[in-house]
């Protein structure tokens, strides 16, 4: 059935006619895409897209001005020894490491994102969120990452979390907004479809699987149906949504199918840094070591990567 | 004893076989095998009501996974139990005879154990057909009934059959998806020990089949009345012996499952019926219509 | 129906650099004898014909022409080896020489694979994803029931047939080969086997298992050759069963050939299978199941869903969606292992395809194929779909046996009900459909003999599988599966 009539952002859609997803079906389509074998020079090219994807990210309690910085330089010098690398797409942080992260970066062509409306959990009043958020923006943050709530969309509060989402848009003004849905929370594909839908007809930029904090976070089903809502939404809409799969992507082999997944459902529009993004912190390293392997012919230790 | 000039020997250590490993009983008690002779086979660990618990805990947490396997991979497992049997056939013979069987009565039980494993490999994708319906109700519904594994089994494994006994008692359980903690033969358990390496190396996933060895005397009334246990069988004992499991069962309504006086060599001893016994029947009812 | 093109663009930018399967630990032999009597034996008039590799028109081997003193040594042999030496085995042994076959095949797993791509076509990822585990697990299955077969047949006494002629298709060789072997042996017959001839390799590979197997002498025989084989397989009047897969049209050769003989036949046939699509169905699923129902194997399925019903509120969706999805199938090497869709088994079969394709056109329907890239050498045919055709269309009538889908849309169940049922064939349907309730009411209406909800092209040992009408007559596969090779005795 057709998505929602309404095609501007500033209502709510009907989510009763979002579409209806079969799980068993899901599963088989994601599964299919990782039968796909990626070699040679399509390797080559897919680890190098994946590097430029990535939002390098630290978001620990104890994270700690120095713990940034030496994130900082690792986004900068990922390899230096390996040559034509590109640089990841972001480095993601909290909102009070977003002026030291800014600073630590310089003028290299690497964004900063910040995290914000009460990551994780999202539990918070409206005007904390809103708050932190503009913080995050005038300290430098050219991206957002806001979570939805998620107990309000559990209870069918989609008007509540429809306005959270566009307050939230409007507060970054310049910067871009990701929104996080939290699909590990969420429960079932119908309503990870469903949140998609409303978070793109709320102002998203981006949406985003999951914070990376709970089990489980991104995986190929869930981020498949995600594409597949971007997909409709950008034939009724012709607006480009971006989509950043979080947590769980620690393989380079793993990014690599994501990315066939992206190519086949998507094409060749999102498959650059400004529409879709891995937030992820382990993966450059394997990455990197597979760039090293496909160069030298050679499988690599982890000893020869270094761990910032 | 080591003749002067021949190898000295290293005898095996017999352990319990709990959660996919192999402990000593935590009670740290043995007793001690003999042969006819008198003399000190090994020593045997005298399993204890906390080895038991510990195993129900096994089993329990195990049981999401087996049951979930699809009937062909459980079918895969038991006929590799097989193989692995019939690869280690030399070493069940050489423990039967220690034990005091005939060399001949001893490849005749191994022999039979490893067919009675294939046998319920192969039930594994079929009792299923047999047993199931579609229930022809009379208003517009489709109704089926299939069978479903009851969940922890205790069985108390023949005391006269150290091998195939064990064997005939555990592959239907098993196989319907059920996960089990089996009490071996007090008279012969060496067998019992040496088949839970047997599974060991054979993909059965941790907890799906734990083996204690030890006293009936001591161990019965825990297996017939763990309120974690779904179902027990026992395979002796007299009418005063089964009516007390009986007893105990009722706490929990568990199954109760009286296999006394079988005999585990003739092939009546396997059948699809015993794979049903530790199974329960679920029912749905969907309509029909638009 | 709308037909703009597709917005996104999924064939610029980056590319999958080709990932061939390695052939260099695969064994074909340069030249097949015909496996009679537990031995590769030469073929009685020194007859042989080629098989080739239809991505790339070479030759891959030299297959005996069996004549009919080939086929009739083949019967001798397996009734001497049925009153001989097989119904004598106990069934628990029969049923360890039938688990023998399955673990080799588990052991040569990636051989077969290459071997199935290589002679008939197939992606490497179908043969060693599908084709060949499920081979395995049908030997597996049946393997269990030899000694069963009192539970399957209630107050009956189950007894072998004696030898079964049995002739099988060209478009999952190696599988139809064990849907057939394995329940005859395991309910105690033996067994006269013919492959198609377009594709005998795995099949001699199999005979080589067989005979690595230790399976007794003339339980197993594989004979090779065409049409005249076949027939003299039928005719032949010392086989009691004749199992055929393949067209409706030598099916009913079959049927007329056997009329007025004991031969007991099961004959699993064509098909113009219905995929029905309701407008609350879980759409993107749907139109997987779509492309698994009608373009993997590259269309050569019998239960293909070919006939494609959608309800009109969602036809234009569907389609779309569709159309992206065709334009993500790559068309080319089998032995690729980003393969989605292979070469067409034959010249001959792509000659049909095609004249379908001119058909449809001339008859006003309107054709749209995917885009991609197909080689230079060898039979290919693109992912193609009609709109614009009605039950009255020969293109949707007839079995085209090819990727090619007639969309027709429709209104209400009844109406979707109604033109599914109308043809003659029966072989399986699809639905696609959110509610439960009328998943049940379709699949209790739908006259064919699979039927899949919410799912397409799903096959397991245990599961029936078999034709209503003129699909044919007979199940294979599950415990129905057994009724074809036992009589019963009170």
């Amino acid at each position: 059935m057709a998505l929602s009539a309404v095609k501007t952002n500033s209502a709510l859609p009907d989510l009763s006619q979002v579409a209806l997803v079969d799980e068993v079906g899901v599963k088989e389509r994601a599964a299919r895409f990782q039968t796909r074998s990626i070699k040679k020079e399509s390797k080559v090219e897919a680890l190098k897209m994946i590097l430029s994807m990535i939002d390098l990210t630290t978001l620990e309690g104890q994270d700690t001005p120095g713990k940034v910085r030496q994130l900082c330089q690792k986004a900068i010098h990922l390899h230096d020894s390996l040559p034509d690398l590109p640089h990841v797409a972001a480095v993601c942080v909290y909102p009070t490491m977003v002026a030291i992260a800014k600073k630590a970066l310089g003028d290299h062509d690497i964004k900063v994102a910040s995290v914000a409306t009460a990551f994780p959990s999202g539990m918070a009043p409206r005007q904390i969120k809103l708050e932190e958020t503009r913080i995050a923006v005038e300290d430098g943050a050219d991206e957002i990452d806001m979570v939805i709530s998620r107990g309000a969309f559990l209870q069918g509060e989609y008007g509540y979390v429809f306005d959270e989402i566009a307050a939230i848009k409007e507060a970054c003004g310049p910067a871009h907004l990701k929104v996080i849905l939290e699909t590990g929370e969420l429960g079932t594909l119908d309503r990870v479809r469903r949140a998609s839908v409303l978070a793109m007809h709320a102002g998203a930029d981006f949406i985003k699987t999951s914070t990376g904090k709970i089990q489980p976070a991104a995986t190929l089903p869930v981020t498949l149906v995600m594409l597949q809502a971007i997909r409709d939404y950008y034939y009724e809409t012709d607006r480009m949504v971006g989509m950043k799969p979080a947590g769980g992507i620690s393989k380079a082999k793993l990014a690599v199918h994501y990315l066939v997944m992206l190519r086949e459902t998507l094409g060749k529009a999102w498959m650059t840094p400004e529409w879709y993004r891995f937030g992820a912190s382990s993966l450059a390293n394997d990455v990197l070591m597979q760039l090293q392997k496909q160069a030298t012919g050679v499988y690599q230790s982890a000893d020869y990567f270094s761990k910032d | 004893m080591a003749a002067s000039g021949s190898r000295v020997p290293v005898a095996k250590t017999y352990k319990i076989f709990i959660d996919g490993k192999f402990p000593r009983t935590e009670s740290g008690r043995y007793f001690a095998l003999e042969n006819a002779d008198g003399d000190v086979i090994a020593n045997i660990c005298r399993g204890s009501r906390k080895d038991f618990r510990n195993s129900v805990v096994a089993a329990r947490t195990a049981f999401a996974g087996w049951s979930a396997a699809s009937a062909y991979l459980r079918g895969q497992i038991l006929y590799r139990i097989a193989e692995m049997l019939e690869g280690r056939s030399d070493q069940f013979v050489a423990e039967l005879v220690l034990q005091g069987e005939s060399k001949r009565h001893a490849q005749k039980e191994v022999e039979a154990s490893i067919d009675r494993l294939i046998y319920y490999a192969g039930w594994s994708d079929k009792y299923q057909q047999i047993f199931s319906s579609v229930n022809p109700v009379s208003s517009s519904h489709f109704n089926f009934s299939v069978l479903e594994p009851t969940g922890v089994v205790a069985v108390l494994a023949p005391d006269d059959s150290g091998l195939l006994g064990l064997v005939s008692n555990t592959a239907p359980v098993i196989v319907g998806g059920n996960t089990c903690v089996v009490l071996a033969s007090e008279r012969t358990p060496l067998c019992a020990v040496s088949f839970a390496e047997v599974l060991h190396a054979s993909d059965v996933p941790a907890g799906v089949v734990n083996i204690l060895t030890g006293f009936r005397e001591e161990l019965t009334e825990h297996f017939a009345s763990h309120m974690d246990v779904n179902a027990v069988v026992y395979c002796d004992g007299d009418s005063d012996d089964a009516k007390g499991i009986q007893e105990q069962a009722a706490d929990n309504i568990k199954r109760v499952i009286d296999r006394v006086d079988t005999e585990w060599s003739d092939e009546s001893a396997q059948n699809p019926y015993l794979i049903k016994q530790t199974q329960e029947t679920k029912t749905t009812w969907h309509p029909i219509g638009s | 129906m709308s037909t703009e093109s597709s917005k996104l663009a999924f064939n610029d930018g980056w590319q999958y650099a080709p990932a061939p399967e390695s052939t260099d630990h695969v064994q074909v032999d340069a030249e097949y004898g015909l496996f009679i009597g537990g031995e590769f034996v030469a073929p009685a008039e020194d007859r042989y014909f080629e098989t080739i590799n239809p991505a790339t028109e070479e030759t891959l081997s030299s297959v005996a022409l069996a004549s009919d003193a080939d086929v009739n040594r083949a019967v001798k042999a397996a009734r001497k080896a049925h009153s001989g030496t097989w119904s004598k085995l106990s069934a628990a042994d029969r049923g360890k020489y039938i688990f023998r076959i399955a673990r080799i095949l588990q052991e040569r797993a990636r051989e077969f694979a290459v071997i199935e791509s290589l002679d008939g076509g197939k992606p490497i990822r179908e043969s060693r994803d599908i084709d060949i585990p499920l081979s395995a697990a049908h030997f597996f299955y049946y393997a269990g029931w030899a000694d069963k077969l009192e539970y399957a047949f209630p107050g009956r006494k189950a007894v072998s047939l004696g030898v079964a002629g049995q002739i099988i298709p060209w478009n999952f060789p190696l599988l139809m080969a064990a849907w057939k072997i394995a329940p005859a042996l395991a309910c105690g017959n033996t067994v006269v086997l013919k492959p198609a001839e377009t594709t005998p390799l795995t099949a001699m590979k199999l005979a080589e298992v067989i005979r690595d197997a230790d399976l007794p002498p003339g339980v197993v025989n594989i004979v090779t050759g065409a049409g005249e084989t076949g027939a003299a397989i039928v005719n032949h009047p010392d086989v009691d069963k004749i199992a055929f897969t393949g067209s409706t049209d030598v099916g009913r050769l079959i049927q007329r050939a056997i009329a007025g003989t004991d031969k007991k036949y099961t004959l699993e046939l064509g098909g113009k299978a219905a995929n029905i699509i309701f407008a609350d169905a879980a759409i993107d699923q749907a139109v997987e199941g779509i492309v698994n129902g009608i373009f993997f194997n590259q269309g050569h399925v019998c239960c293909a869903g070919s006939r494609l019903f959608v309800q009109e509120s969602v036809a234009d969706e569907v389609v779309q969606k569709l159309k992206d999805r065709m334009e993500t199938l790559i068309v080319g090497d089998p032995l690729d292992k980003n393969t989605d869709i292979g070469a067409i088994n034959s010249a001959t079969q792509l000659e049909t395809i095609e004249s379908y394709l001119r058909l449809g056109q001339e008859e006003g329907a309107q054709m749209h194929q995917s885009t991609c890239a197909v080689p230079d050498r060898g039979y290919w045919c693109r992912p193609t779909i009609f709109t614009g055709v009605s039950q009255s269309n020969r293109i949707v009538q007839e079995e085209i046996f090819g990727p090619v889908l007639a969309i027709q849309t429709f209104r209400t169940l009844e109406e979707g009900l109604s033109k599914a049922n109308n043809t003659p064939y029966g072989l399986s349907g699809g639905v696609w459909t959110d509610k439960g309730a009328k998943i049940f009411k379709m699949t209790q209406s739908i006259r064919a003999g699979v039927i899949w909800a919410n799912t397409f092209n799903k096959f397991d040992p245990t599961s029936p599988f078999g034709g209503y009408k003129e699909s044919g007559v007979g199940r294979e596969g599950g415990m129905h599966g057994l009724g074809a090779y036992v009589k019963l005795e009170v």
